[in-house]
């Protein structure tokens, strides 16, 4: 069955959130969500820098069964992507709360944060 | 709750994902597609096929009726035990389904599609009407699927000896029957391998036993990742009833000679064979992309033919985890150049190739 850690916060769209000791979040796909799609064979990731909006695309994901986009669960700003994914997309799969991180992100707005889901209301939405 | 095959159980065990698949309970993976596909193009794995239909032919005329209902003909089966690809045609001359068809010590066993059961039973039904034929279909057999460069030696370690020199010997497209056991050296792979079609209450056994000397259980999803690597059509995707062969990469599943040979379609693929050679009929090809992204059913593929932009279709598409980026099939006007794919919105240059990528673990194509 899929794992939803406590310490983490999540979005209706399959994206988990930690919030950092220094105020920066990193993100990820859910254990359910690689379930879901599978083999990873491709990740595409945001640029180093670049500024996103919540709820907009910001990465794609194909796997051998089909192509997903991945969306900000934060306003903010990406300062540091995961660049082992783009090499070894299946890490995703292996470990999608670990070492398949996708990137971490300095939020413009930390209230954002107040309303992502707790690992039961995700859960909830995935049973 | 979709019809569940003889080995249903065995799925829940081997801790398989299930899905609907033409109204099927079936494996779509157990771990990981992609080691699934390694363990066939590399050592062996097995399939659960029991959901396609066998339907045997018997009777004074069934001979003379498959040279009528076939586009390929049986009288290249000589021999008892040989196997035969066909596509069975309607009389506009698409592809009804297609089809293997073997040469039993009695009559003949087609094995058609899951997908499309209801209606090749009808057709068949339909025009048999006048011949001397019995068309039975044989829902109590299982078919597993054996497949990869282990997989002969595999199976074999499992039969009596006898048997067994026998399965050894047996060429591609060969079959030989054992009491109720049917054992076929064709497949879905491009790999060696061997179908068995025997009664459901041996399969559950057999399973267990191929898994016990490392057989890998294989899913549906690479089953379609490695007929693809293999540049094998599949039904409902890259041809159906408005599809002649001819633009599906089956033209040499035609046996047009002897002319007077009337089969169903006879007439209309003709047509469509003036019409190839005038460069109207589109063809079904090969595409590859080596950057990244992912081929995919459906996506436009826009090329270039006499200076004009033309379009075709991507009929089947993945990636492919022999070559490690995507391969597709795609139906395209003749003689087009510069092709290129609508991934995303985005027009992506891809190569065009024989529809064909891999056999025998290795890559075919330039």
């Amino acid at each position: 069955m899929s794992s939803f850690p406590e310490d983490l916060k999540y979005t209706a769209t399959h994206e988990w959130v930690r919030v950092e000791a220094d105020g920066s979040v990193v993100m990820g796909i859910t254990d359910h969500a690689q379930e879901l799609l599978g083999d990873i064979v491709f990740i595409e990731l945001p640029e180093d820098g670049k500024e996103v909006a919540a709820e907009a695309e910001m990465s794609v994901v194909e796997s051998v069964k089909a192509a997903s986009d991945i969306y900000a669960p934060v306003s903010g700003k990406i300062v540091e992507v995961n660049k082992a994914l783009l090499d070894a997309p299946e890490i995703v799969n292996s470990s999608p709360y670990g070492d398949g991180w996708f990137c971490r992100i300095q939020p413009a707005n930390a209230a954002e944060l107040d309303a992502l889901l707790s690992a039961d209301a995700y859960a909830k939405i995935c049973e | 709750m979709g019809l569940r095959t003889p080995l249903y159980q065995q799925h829940i065990d081997a801790g398989a994902k299930l899905v609907d698949f033409g109204g099927w309970d079936m494996p779509i993976q157990y771990q990981s597609l992609i080691e699934e596909h390694h363990a066939v193009r590399q050592h062996a794995g097995v399939f659960d096929v029991s959901h396609m239909t066998v339907v045997d032919v018997q009777g004074a005329q069934a001979k003379a009726w498959l040279q009528i209902l076939l586009a390929n003909d049986v009288e290249k089966l000589d021999t008892i035990g040989r196997a035969l690809y066909s596509a069975m045609l309607n009389d506009e001359g698409g592809v009804v389904d297609d089809l293997i068809v073997y040469r039993m010590q009695q009559g003949y066993r087609l094995v058609v599609n899951c997908g499309t059961r209801e209606k090749d039973l009808r057709w068949m039904q339909e025009r048999s009407q006048g011949f001397d034929v019995q068309i039975t279909e044989r829902p109590e057999l299982a078919i597993l699927a054996v497949h990869g460069p282990e997989s002969i030696d595999k199976v074999c370690q499992l039969l009596a000896p006898e048997l067994a020199t026998q399965v050894q010997a047996l060429g591609n497209f060969r079959a030989l029957e054992a009491g109720d056991w049917f054992i076929a050296r064709t497949g879905y792979t491009g790999e060696r391998g061997l179908e068995l079609i025997i009664p459901a209450e041996d399969a559950p056994g057999l399973w267990r036993s191929l898994l016990e000397i490392g057989v890998k259980p294989i899913g549906l999803g690479a089953r379609d990742t490695l007929r693809l690597e293999a540049g094998m059509n599949l039904y409902g995707h890259d041809m159906d009833e408005s599809i002649s062969p001819l633009a599906a990469n089956m033209e040499q599943t035609i046996a047009w000679e002897p002319a007077t040979r009337q089969f169903i379609g006879r007439a209309a693929v003709e047509q469509h064979k003036r019409e190839q050679a005038a460069g109207q009929l589109p063809i079904l090809t090969g595409l590859v992309l080596e950057e990244r992204g992912v081929l995919r059913e459906g996506l436009r593929v826009v090329c270039e033919l006499d200076g004009e932009t033309r379009e075709g279709v991507i009929t089947s598409g993945t990636f492919s985890p022999t070559l490690k980026h995507s391969i597709a099939l795609a139906r395209i006007p003749a003689g087009c150049r510069n092709c290129q794919v609508d991934l995303r919105g985005k027009l992506i240059p891809v190569r065009v190739v024989q529809p064909n990528f891999v056999r025998f673990g290795k890559k075919v194509f330039e």
